[in-house]
């Protein structure tokens, strides 16, 4: 018997549907194809107006993630062959997001998210560039490079139950992209961002749940930033209080 | 029809299209920057470029030597004074992007890290881990959300370049997310849409690469330059096409055959050392190490699998803490695409349709010949390439020249005149067409993938890795046969939302448009050079073949190709010499 494995999809076209509903399809069952070539196999031979995203086909666009039987997984790196011969996968589109058609979801307000945590590199100096490079270690490097693998995939987004309770939440790949800069040292603007974020909606938002981090493809630590994050603020916080204006400096003075 | 109005117009969004706008941002604060592209701009290909960015770094190493290598590695195709200018810029673009936050890797000491890339004679090839076009292309989005004056217009997809009274004014594009067609009207348009590897049945290219900016300058009455020189990466996995990075060959990688023999040493590239050597074996040009691979593979020294002939890429002596710390994208893809571990198994490889050399012919400033029309990154020809890219030179062009026609954009588009009422009804007669020829047409029989298949098959057996005069004319016949028969294209998809069956049939359009200029310009180049090996013509032929090709299309869909002499500035047609110790002619006499 030929070896077959069904795709539970959904399917949702605003202009004639009200809400989603599955529509079922049988696709050849090879070890070699992830979910995104059982995708793509219908859309080329069986049903042309199936909708979604892909480009890369090797994990670093950041494209084509989905919820292939309720986790949130990139379609290009899950393969059919770990579900089995036979097996009846659900894909949909990723959670919390809002629906544009079929798997395809709106990531305005995400872009708009990111932009909001001033990712880029922020100097209170700029010299000019025949000063050369700004001097890094490898170990200064480290302390930040995890938080920079982030391909804007938006799955943690969908993992996150913060997210579905409360739209507005920052969210975990912008906040662990905010730490990516405050955490690089030829960065100055940790303090700018803090303040943009050490809010409700920002960092304070996170329960810690921890299912950003698990779900993440590229094994950044969302949770883990965030967590730093809120240990800095806290710091910041008391020592508004306690400390009078200028006291870090005093302390820092040493008598002979 | 909704209309808006810009003073500059980016078509792409990858490295060339974002170095791009932010120059222009600089140049003049004033101006109103659009970026169109068809993907969010993060999603752009130049995410997937592996191993680097070259750009003369250390005090051992000079641009005169950047250079030569270049234009040897390019067998004396490449302009020279755009060489000239490229390795000149290249190390202070790429400063800017440290500046921007990209992690570079690094010394002990802080400064950056250069390792070691195929044709180079020195390490001059900054990376960040084998990510660098990851970390380039997010560095510089990340930093161009700062620029007020860029406005971005993502996954819109144009469909034509406005032009009248001889220049450009403007796109027409369709909102992917409503399916609203418009016109977006500029003084200035800057094409930066990437290659179109798609055309091929096995490459490392994107979804995304589809040739659209090199089909869209064609159609509107520009040349394309170049377009027999198609680059075949050496290392690609078999069934994905997932590249291996030539930084794997760099780091100490060996290419072997099915009995684990280096074979290179048998095609004039050197003697196996332990150690890489710069510019020998492993290090070798691209062109030279896929062309090696087919005369294996004829000698019936590859190993047989289900999706084609491989050799061998042995990392195993490398280590895990090497492979770990350098190349730890190339464990990733092995384990999770080919179930296996670099670090103790041996990597399946075979060449991969990587990279087009040729593209829309630009002077050195991007400019094309029509007003106001811009290029650069893969769409573009500079050429700074010629007939072989050397790897890690392509990151650079992105940022070089992308810089340089942003500012001369720039520049232009002040004192230009606003777009004129003629070019809005061109606007309304696109929208016409595509509504006519697509979203409401009824009654075609031919299924996109079909045709797409067709089209891949053909230029495969056609313009491959070796060509010659029957194999080229039987896939130009094709082509045109296809090209009859898209016009009785079907379409499942009528919806105006996201109509992604919509996109991909205007991609297979421009995908036939640029598949019909390869084909005619390698059936016409009678010589081999670099990437176009002709069995037919198998020698170098500088007498005739000094020169460009370029390619227009006809208002009856033909193609005419006309020659344009290569800028040679000091460094005279040579040897191409690799695996042994050679004297570059560094030019201190002019050529004729």
């Amino acid at each position: 018997m030929a070896e077959k494995i069904v795709l539970e999809i959904a399917r949702y076209a605003p202009e004639k549907d009200e809400k989603p509903s599955f529509q079922s399809f049988e696709v050849p069952f090879r070890k070699e194809w992830v979910v995104l070539d059982a995708l793509n196999h219908i859309k080329d031979k069986v049903d042309g107006s199936l909708t979604y995203r892909w480009s890369c086909r090797m994990g670093v666009c950041g494209s084509c993630g989905m919820m292939v039987n309720g986790e949130p997984k990139l379609t290009c790196a899950t393969f059919l062959s770990s579900y089995g011969n036979g097996a009846t996968v659900r894909v949909e589109p990723l959670r919390y997001f809002p629906v544009i058609r079929d798997l395809v979801t709106a990531l305005s307000d995400f872009l708009v998210k990111l932009q909001s945590v001033k990712p880029w590199l922020i100097r209170k100096d700029e010299p000019p560039l025949s000063a050369g490079e700004f001097l890094q270690t490898p170990e200064q490097l480290d302390i930040y490079k995890q938080f920079s693998m982030c391909i804007n995939c938006t799955l943690c987004y969908a993992a996150c139950p913060v997210v579905g309770l409360e739209p507005t939440f920052v969210g975990p790949a912008a906040l662990a992209l905010a730490q990516r800069y405050n955490m690089d040292n030829r960065d100055q603007g940790a303090e700018e961002r803090l303040g943009l974020l050490a809010h409700p909606e920002g960092i304070w938002g996170c329960t810690f749940v921890g299912e950003c981090t698990r779900v993440c493809p590229k094994h950044v630590d969302p949770a883990g930033a965030i967590q730093q994050y809120k240990l800095k603020a806290a710091l910041e916080w008391v020592k508004g209080f306690i400390l009078p204006r200028g006291s870090e400096d005093q302390s820092k003075e040493v008598r002979p | 029809m909704e209309i808006r109005s810009h003073d500059i117009l980016l078509v792409g969004g990858g490295g060339a299209g974002l170095r791009a706008a932010i120059a222009a941002a600089e140049v003049n604060p004033k101006l109103s920057i659009a970026v169109v592209s068809k993907v969010y701009p993060m999603r752009s290909h130049t995410v997937s470029a592996e191993g680097g960015a070259a750009g003369v770094a250390k005090p051992d190493d000079s641009l005169d030597e950047h250079a030569y290598d270049t234009i040897s590695g390019g067998d004396w195709m490449c302009d020279q004074d755009a060489v000239e200018a490229f390795v000149k810029e290249a190390p202070q673009e790429l400063l800017r992007l440290e500046r921007w936050g990209c992690p570079w890797n690094r010394e002990p000491d802080g400064h950056i890290a250069v390792r070691a890339f195929g044709g180079m004679k020195k390490k001059r090839t900054w990376f960040a881990a084998d990510k660098t076009g990851f970390h380039m292309l997010h560095t510089l989005f990340q930093t161009s959300l700062k620029y007020q004056p860029i406005t971005r217009y993502d996954e819109w997809f144009v469909t034509k370049l406005l032009v009248d009274d001889g220049r450009v004014q403007g796109v027409v594009a369709i909102d992917v997310m409503s399916g609203k067609i418009q016109a977006i009207t500029a003084k200035a348009v800057i094409v930066c849409t990437g290659g179109c590897g798609r055309i091929f049945p096995f490459t490392t290219n994107a979804n995304i690469k589809n040739g659209d900016g090199m089909a869209l300058v064609q159609r509107a009455g520009t040349p394309l330059k170049d377009m027999e020189f198609l680059q075949y990466h050496p290392t690609g996995l078999p069934f994905t096409g997932i590249l291996i990075t030539e930084a794997a060959r760099a780091e100490g990688g060996y290419m072997i055959n099915k009995d684990g023999y280096r074979y290179l040493q048998d095609y004039n590239l050197g003697t196996p050392q332990a150690k890489p050597v710069l510019r020998s074996m492993e290090l070798g040009p691209r062109d030279r190490l896929s062309q090696a691979f087919v005369k294996e593979d004829q000698k019936g020294r590859t190993v047989k699998t289900e999706y084609g002939s491989v050799v061998h890429l042995d990392l195993r002596h490398l280590g895990e803490k090497l492979i770990n710390a350098k190349l730890p994208f190339v464990r990733e893809l092995c384990m999770k695409y080919e179930n296996i571990d670099p670090v103790n198994e041996l990597i399946p490889v075979r060449p991969v349709v990587h990279y087009m050399m040729g593209g829309v012919s630009t002077d050195i400033n991007g400019a094309t010949s029509l007003g106001g029309l811009f290029a650069a990154g893969e769409v573009a020809c500079v050429s700074i390439n010629g007939a072989n890219r050397l790897g890690s030179n392509s990151l650079t062009e992105c940022l070089v020249f992308g810089a340089r026609a942003g500012r001369a954009a720039a520049e232009f588009a002040v004192g230009q005149k606003m777009p004129n009422g003629r070019v809005l009804a061109q606007a309304t007669d696109e929208q016409k067409r595509l509504e006519q020829q697509y979203l409401h047409k009824s009654g075609g029989q031919e299924r996109i993938a079909t045709l797409r298949d067709e089209m891949q098959k053909a230029v495969e057996s056609g313009a491959g890795i070796y060509r010659e005069q029957s194999t080229l004319s039987q896939a130009g016949n094709k082509l045109r046969e296809l090209q009859e028969r898209y016009a009785n294209i079907s379409l499942d998809d009528h919806s105006q939302t996201f109509n992604t069956e919509l996109t991909s049939a205007l991609e297979l359009g421009y995908m036939l448009d640029v598949a019909q200029s390869i084909v005619e310009c390698a059936l016409h180049r009678t010589e081999s050079r670099g990437a176009h090996q002709r069995t037919d013509f198998p020698e170098r032929d500088d007498q005739r073949f000094l020169a460009h090709s370029l390619v227009r299309r006809n208002s009856d869909g033909s193609l005419k190709v006309d020659y344009l002499p290569v800028k040679i500035t000091r460094w005279p047609p040579g040897e191409r010499v690799y695996g042994q110790e050679e004297k570059p002619k560094d030019g201190i006499k002019q050529a004729g």
